[in-house]
């Protein structure tokens, strides 16, 4: 498929116009790495922000993650398989969070949930308080990532081709047996690669967290808000904190990246040829 | 067995309007590219919700829009052939032939459901396929399983859309008489689109119908419509010049 290495476009020219993006990217992760001795990091991992930051972004990023696969996946499977003015409407209102800043997500979650919001006082009177617990974190790093696995899935249920979901259902399945033998397994790959992304974001969450769920150790205080409160007093505390996050983060990327690809190698799409799409004529 | 379909529907551009009937023979629909052919047969199915009309299969009432019927497509007993063929990608060529009959009723079991898929594979010779997946084949190869797949639930009318068209000319030789042997053995009635008067010949089609526009501008035996086409389109289907000439763009 591509021509010998380089090919037409890979000249010198076109790698001299890439590095300074490349270098910009890479700059800082070298100088965060090259930043902490060994001993250094060791005694990040023992400070005591550490270890209940990480189990609270562990716990609190695995549930968010599930409520968006859980709410999310029908929602990406009505936006992929409908058409109209209502169906655009809500696409776009799935991808507000992605360009709305998460400081301003923090507010407007506090404007829903907080003592004179929209929903609080309703809530509060069934003795439920949101703001500043570790439900509020996930809430809030579901409503700010949940868009990334959104957008993955439904872009992977519209590659979906119509004609195979028709078959099926000729063949004897329901809706739900459809979706689920056909829809599922053929958009897997994209699901994976969108709710790696969601993951990802979720880790790194800070603003909407710190605004709606407040920054208290062992209850709200995720990885980044402990770094932002190591920062305060101890530099060096901070950057191994850092360290640690950026480790988990790329041990999360690898197998992530790759997955997605190693689904779709399996089944090795033949829908490259022009009959394969599903178009009425 | 007899059916008809008289239905309504929007597709893409333009409305569909069109009343055809068949029985247990063949019939053959043509029409240019974005006549509404693959539309209406989707309707047939099921998978395209039609404004109006009513579709009967047999004694079955499909769809009757005046008496508030529409069945779902797993409840028409219609077999679908798309373009393409529409295997199922991720499973294996057994699991795609077995796949009908995982929600069929009375329930077999999985082993069962697999011997029945790879008997039927046998007798069309391609056992030895039945471990590989759909992109590992040949087209002729995907044509025959697609068509077992569609023919073990045994459905009462099969929709096949334009079943010869993605093959090579010498496979598609072999595969019109294959197509054409099995429809004749297997007696029900099938609604085949196609872009080659050679098989309509081939499949001895009683009844062709001509599609322009979501409308049928005719209806009627292969000799009629070469001899009176009603339109252009009809007149080149049929010429015997026209179908040297489409010959050889397709080689």
């Amino acid at each position: 498929m591509r021509g010998p290495r380089g090919g037409l476009w890979g000249g010198r020219g076109a790698v001299l116009a890439a590095i300074p993006m490349l270098a910009i990217v890479a700059v800082p992760l070298i100088a965060l790495a090259g930043a902490s001795s060994p001993s250094d990091i060791a005694a990040g991992a023992r400070h005591p922000l550490f270890a209940p930051a990480l189990w609270l972004s562990a716990r609190t990023t695995v549930a968010s993650l599930a409520v968006i696969v859980a709410a999310g996946t029908p929602l990406a499977w009505w936006l992929a398989r409908s058409s109209g003015r209502g169906v655009r409407a809500a696409e776009l209102l799935v991808d507000l969070p992605v360009v709305i800043p998460p400081a301003v997500m923090g507010i407007a979650l506090l404007q829903t949930f907080g003592p004179r919001g929209l929903l609080g006082p309703a809530l509060a009177s069934l003795g439920i308080h949101l703001p500043f617990t570790t439900a509020a974190v996930v809430a809030a790093q579901v409503v700010v990532s949940a868009p990334f696995y959104i957008q993955g899935a439904a872009a992977a249920f519209r590659r979906v081709d119509e004609d195979l979901l028709i078959v099926a259902r000729t063949l004897g399945q329901s809706p739900a047996g459809a979706f689920f033998r056909i829809a599922v397994p053929l958009a897997l790959p994209g699901m994976v690669a969108g709710a790696a992304l969601s993951w990802a974001r979720a880790l790194g969450e800070f603003g909407a967290t710190l605004f709606f769920a407040g920054n208290f150790s062992g209850s709200t205080q995720t990885m980044p808000l402990a770094i932002y409160t190591a920062l305060e007093s101890d530099t060096r505390v901070a950057v191994a904190l850092a360290l640690v996050l950026a480790g988990a983060s790329v041990l999360l990327l690898v197998p992530l990246r790759a997955l997605p690809s190693l689904l779709s190698r399996r089944l090795d799409r033949p829908s490259r040829s022009p009959h394969a799409r599903g178009r009425p004529k | 067995m007899k059916w008809q379909v008289r239905v309504r529907a929007r597709a893409g551009g333009f409305d569909l309007d069109a009343t055809i009937a068949g029985d247990r023979a063949p019939c053959v629909l043509i029409g240019p590219n974005g006549s509404g052919k693959t539309t209406l047969l989707r309707v047939v199915s099921g998978g395209h919700p039609p404004l109006a009309g009513r579709i009967r299969v047999g004694e079955r009432v499909l769809y009757d829009s005046d008496a508030g019927v529409c069945l779902a497509p797993e409840e028409r007993r219609i077999g679908y052939v798309p373009q393409g063929y529409g295997l199922f990608p991720h499973l294996s060529v057994l699991d795609n032939v077995a796949f009908g009959l995982a929600a069929a009723s009375p329930r077999r079991s999985r082993g069962r459901r697999r011997a029945a898929a790879a008997g039927l594979l046998e007798e069309i010779d391609c056992g030895h396929l039945a471990d590989r997946l759909p992109v590992k084949l040949s087209g002729g190869e995907r044509q025959r399983v697609a068509l077992a797949r569609a023919l073990l639930p045994e459905p009462e009318l099969l929709l096949l859309d334009e079943p010869l068209a993605a093959l090579d000319a010498a496979t598609r030789r072999d595969m019109r008489s294959y197509l054409a042997g099995h429809l004749a053995a297997r007696g029900r009635p099938a609604l085949v689109v196609t872009h080659d008067v050679r098989d309509v010949h081939a499949l001895e089609a009683p009844a062709v119908h001509a599609m322009e526009e979501g409308r049928i501008v005719q209806s009627g035996s292969p000799a009629h419509l070469a001899a009176q086409p009603a339109s252009d389109f009809v007149g080149e289907f049929f010429r015997p010049a026209g179908a040297v000439r489409r010959q050889r763009r397709n080689w």
